[in-house]
């Protein structure tokens, strides 16, 4: 698929993609063998009918080829942009043995975007009558957006709650406009609206209204409000000027435009030098995202290249565009002056004996310490779900680690009544499991109310 | 959409808009506040709720017009809008029968001590409330808290109305004279540092005003030092015990983008 430029594109917010042509897509999808029993499909956690849609493409029946995607994934044009396709449906394809694998996540990106530079949102073929019965959808990210789609096609009436000004969650306030432009966002949000679901948003459930009062008025509640609680080192030096959380500092530039400042007013501070603490997918969108705003950016990774939990994808990316990698480094105090962030203290490391994730440990080198020269940090090691809900719901299970405890198949809580999913009951996790227990909870939703 | 009901000026660079707003009145307890966002390309801001009506589904702001987001909400008047309004967000004050509690407000800090001061005085508490101004002009909602508390002291840093000096003036003679049970005090961080210093053991509680972005607890934008640990404002607050609290950084960090500030104060006002 073509990209943009990386000298170009580290300078721009433009995505790096560019998305095929029609003649690549059709080209591509004929490559597709057609398998009788497609593993692609089993492959991919919502379901998608992958030859089937492929068949469409090929014979250049785009919105056909829409509408069989849309039968399982309401969100097609995020799917195909930020899958790790290469752990799902590509990874198991048939052709990937030997030759590539039919790159099924920029066909399905190829069709999302072809209905929205159409306007053609997918018909909904498979709308059942209406139940009237109401369901509450508490967070309108990847999680809420599909347990909506699913319920108003089955003809509940679907509200759903959400404590930002724009749906979307993650996708319009993490991912960045280079890799997920908010429009796309903002154009499967309309369509779900045409269908009738309705968004009430700047509603922070827990606050504006508590779980109990939302039983009183709906039938069932999904909870998908996601793992936003940035987590901190817990070193000195924190608390400096010029230290972000990826949460706050992602949010200040995707959501609120802080690339566009003066322009949009949230402001957002750059440094020189930057360097980023994590080696998540987050990590690597922080880092290009300082990048975009002028920063020379180093990565600290505490563990190797090998263990980095981003996708191979990303980390190339990032480093195309001129990002530097210091692995086996743990952040150990970060310095100031006036206030402001000035050097940070950090640990070089080896990797020790493996831990009970299967990942090799890493322990302190027997060797001094180093200082890094910084002006901004960023602090991207991973999140938890906001206790705002739990500490507000009598009777709701949640585990040590603050997720709600649900019933894997059905994501019924402990509550009856209410189902949860996505990264509210595993941590942060990716966007396409959120969808795929999210399409599992609205299907017994669907159960328990018929 | 939140419309603007009434708005009045109260003295200066000091504004009082009441809002439509009735999820949020009906929910609002003292104590909490909401994220405003004006329109489109405006920056969320906190503001405290400096009063409710539950029957109106009104929320009455109390703005000092500071810088260009300050000043874009203090232009509006009766009829315009407001994009986004969020809340109500945080922890409500803790409200229990303390005995004998002295209110303690600076500035447009003012006004947020009024739901408070009503809720105490309900709640069978003395109440006893301070108002510091810098002059007379800056003085407001006087006779409002007359009717709900047991005494009032006002002072000016010019004499020009009340007593001349500060607002902990007016609370050490309070100490001098009277057993303190609680003391809350709402201002600007030096104000607030100020009383925690002099109240030695008698529980202090203070409102933190840190920068915000969401206030929904997913970013730490608005973190500071209390208790001995790193907390959220907008979560774990924004009421803290005022004798934990790291003043310094919290100062530090409401500096963090005064450049800033000054590239979009005094811009062209709302985009058409």
């Amino acid at each position: 698929m073509p990209e943009q430029d990386p000298q170009k594109r580290s300078r721009n917010f433009e995505e790096v993609a560019l998305g095929y042509s029609e003649e690549q897509a059709v080209s591509e999808a004929s490559r597709c063998l057609q398998c009788k029993k497609p593993p692609c499909r089993n492959g991919c956690p919502v379901s998608i009918d992958i030859p089937a849609f492929i068949k469409e493409v090929k014979e250049k029946n785009f919105a056909q080829a829409l509408g069989i995607i849309k039968r399982t994934n309401s969100l097609p044009a995020v799917c195909g942009r930020v899958c790790p396709q290469e752990s799902q449906c590509e990874g198991v394809c048939v052709l990937a043995k030997k030759f590539e694998p039919v790159a099924i996540g920029r066909l399905e990106r190829f069709v999302a975007d072809w209905g929205r530079k159409n306007d053609f949102q997918a018909p909904t073929e498979n709308k059942e009558d209406k139940k009237n019965k109401r369901v509450a959808v508490v967070g309108a990210g990847p999680a809420g957006l599909t347990a909506a789609a699913e319920l108003i096609q089955k003809g509940y009436d679907v509200t759903v709650f959400e404590a930002l000004h724009r749906p979307g969650g993650v996708l319009v306030y993490g991912i960045p406009e280079f890799r997920l432009p908010n429009e796309v966002v903002d154009f499967e949000v309309e369509g779900l609206k045409k269908l009738g679901v309705e968004f009430k948003l700047n509603q922070i459930i827990g606050r504006t209204f508590t779980l109990d009062q939302l039983k009183e008025r709906f039938d069932a509640i999904f909870i998908g409000t996601g793992a936003g609680l940035p987590a901190f080192l817990g070193i000195p030096g924190e608390n400096l000027n010029g230290v972000y959380s990826a949460n706050e500092f992602l949010t200040r530039v995707n959501l609120m435009r802080a690339d566009r400042f003066p322009e949009f007013k949230t402001p957002v501070k750059v440094g020189a030098h930057v360097i980023v603490v994590g080696g998540g997918n987050v990590a690597m969108d922080s880092a290009r995202t300082a990048r975009r705003l002028g920063a020379e950016v180093t990565v600290v990774y505490r563990r190797s290249r090998q263990e980095l939990p981003a996708r191979a994808e990303e980390a190339h990316h990032a480093e195309e565009e001129g990002i530097v990698f210091k692995f086996l480094h743990n952040p150990l105090e970060i310095e100031g002056q006036d206030g402001w962030v000035k050097r940070m203290k950090v640990q070089p490391m080896e990797l020790g004996e493996a831990d009970a994730s299967g990942r090799r440990r890493p322990v302190e080198k027997d060797c001094l310490p180093e200082w890094l020269e910084v002006e901004t940090v960023i602090i991207a090691i991973g999140t938890t779900p906001n206790p705002l809900i739990p500490s507000t719901t009598k009777g709701l299970n949640i585990t040590k680690k603050g997720t709600v405890v649900v019933d894997q198949e059905r994501g019924e809580t402990s509550l009856p009544g209410v189902f949860a999913a996505g990264d509210v009951t595993t941590g942060a996790a990716t966007v396409i499991s959120a969808m795929g227990a999210a399409r599992l909870a609205a299907k017994a939703i669907d159960e328990m109310l018929a | 959409m939140h419309r603007v009901i009434e708005y009045r000026h109260l003295g200066a660079n000091q504004h009082q808009l009441v809002i439509e707003a009735p999820d949020i009145a009906r929910a609002a307890e003292p104590g909490q506040f909401v994220i405003v966002r004006t329109e489109e390309r405006s920056e969320r801001i906190p503001l405290t709720i400096a009063d409710f009506d539950k029957n109106q589904g009104t929320i009455t702001l109390v703005i000092l017009a500071v810088g260009f987001s300050t000043e874009q909400l203090c232009e509006l008047r009766a009829g315009d809008h407001i994009l986004d309004v969020a809340g109500p967000l945080g922890h409500p004050s803790e409200l229990e029968n303390f005995g004998t509690v002295v209110f303690v407000g600076g500035g447009v800090g003012i006004a947020p001590l009024y739901p408070q001061v009503k809720a105490f005085k309900a709640s069978g508490n003395k109440v006893i409330v301070i108002l510091g101004v810098r002059s007379k002009d800056l003085l407001f909602w006087e006779e409002d808290f007359k009717s709900h508390c047991d005494q009032i002291l006002i002072t000016s840093n010019d004499g020009s109305v009340g007593k001349k000096g500060f607002g902990t003036d007016a609370l050490m003679e309070v100490m001098n004279s009277e057993k303190v049970d609680r003391v809350i005090a709402i201002g600007p961080a030096v104000m607030m540092r100020a009383v925690a210093e002099k109240t030695g053991k008698i529980p202090t509680v203070v409102s933190l005003n840190p920068i915000m972005v969401d206030g929904t607890g997913m970013c730490g934008a608005c973190r500071c030092t209390a208790e001995g640990k790193t907390r959220f404002a907008c979560v774990d607050g924004p009421e803290f015990d005022g004798h934990t609290i790291d003043w310094d950084e919290l100062v530090s960090r409401q500096r963090m983008y005064s450049e800033e500030e000054k590239m979009v104060k005094g811009e062209n006002k709302v985009p058409a």
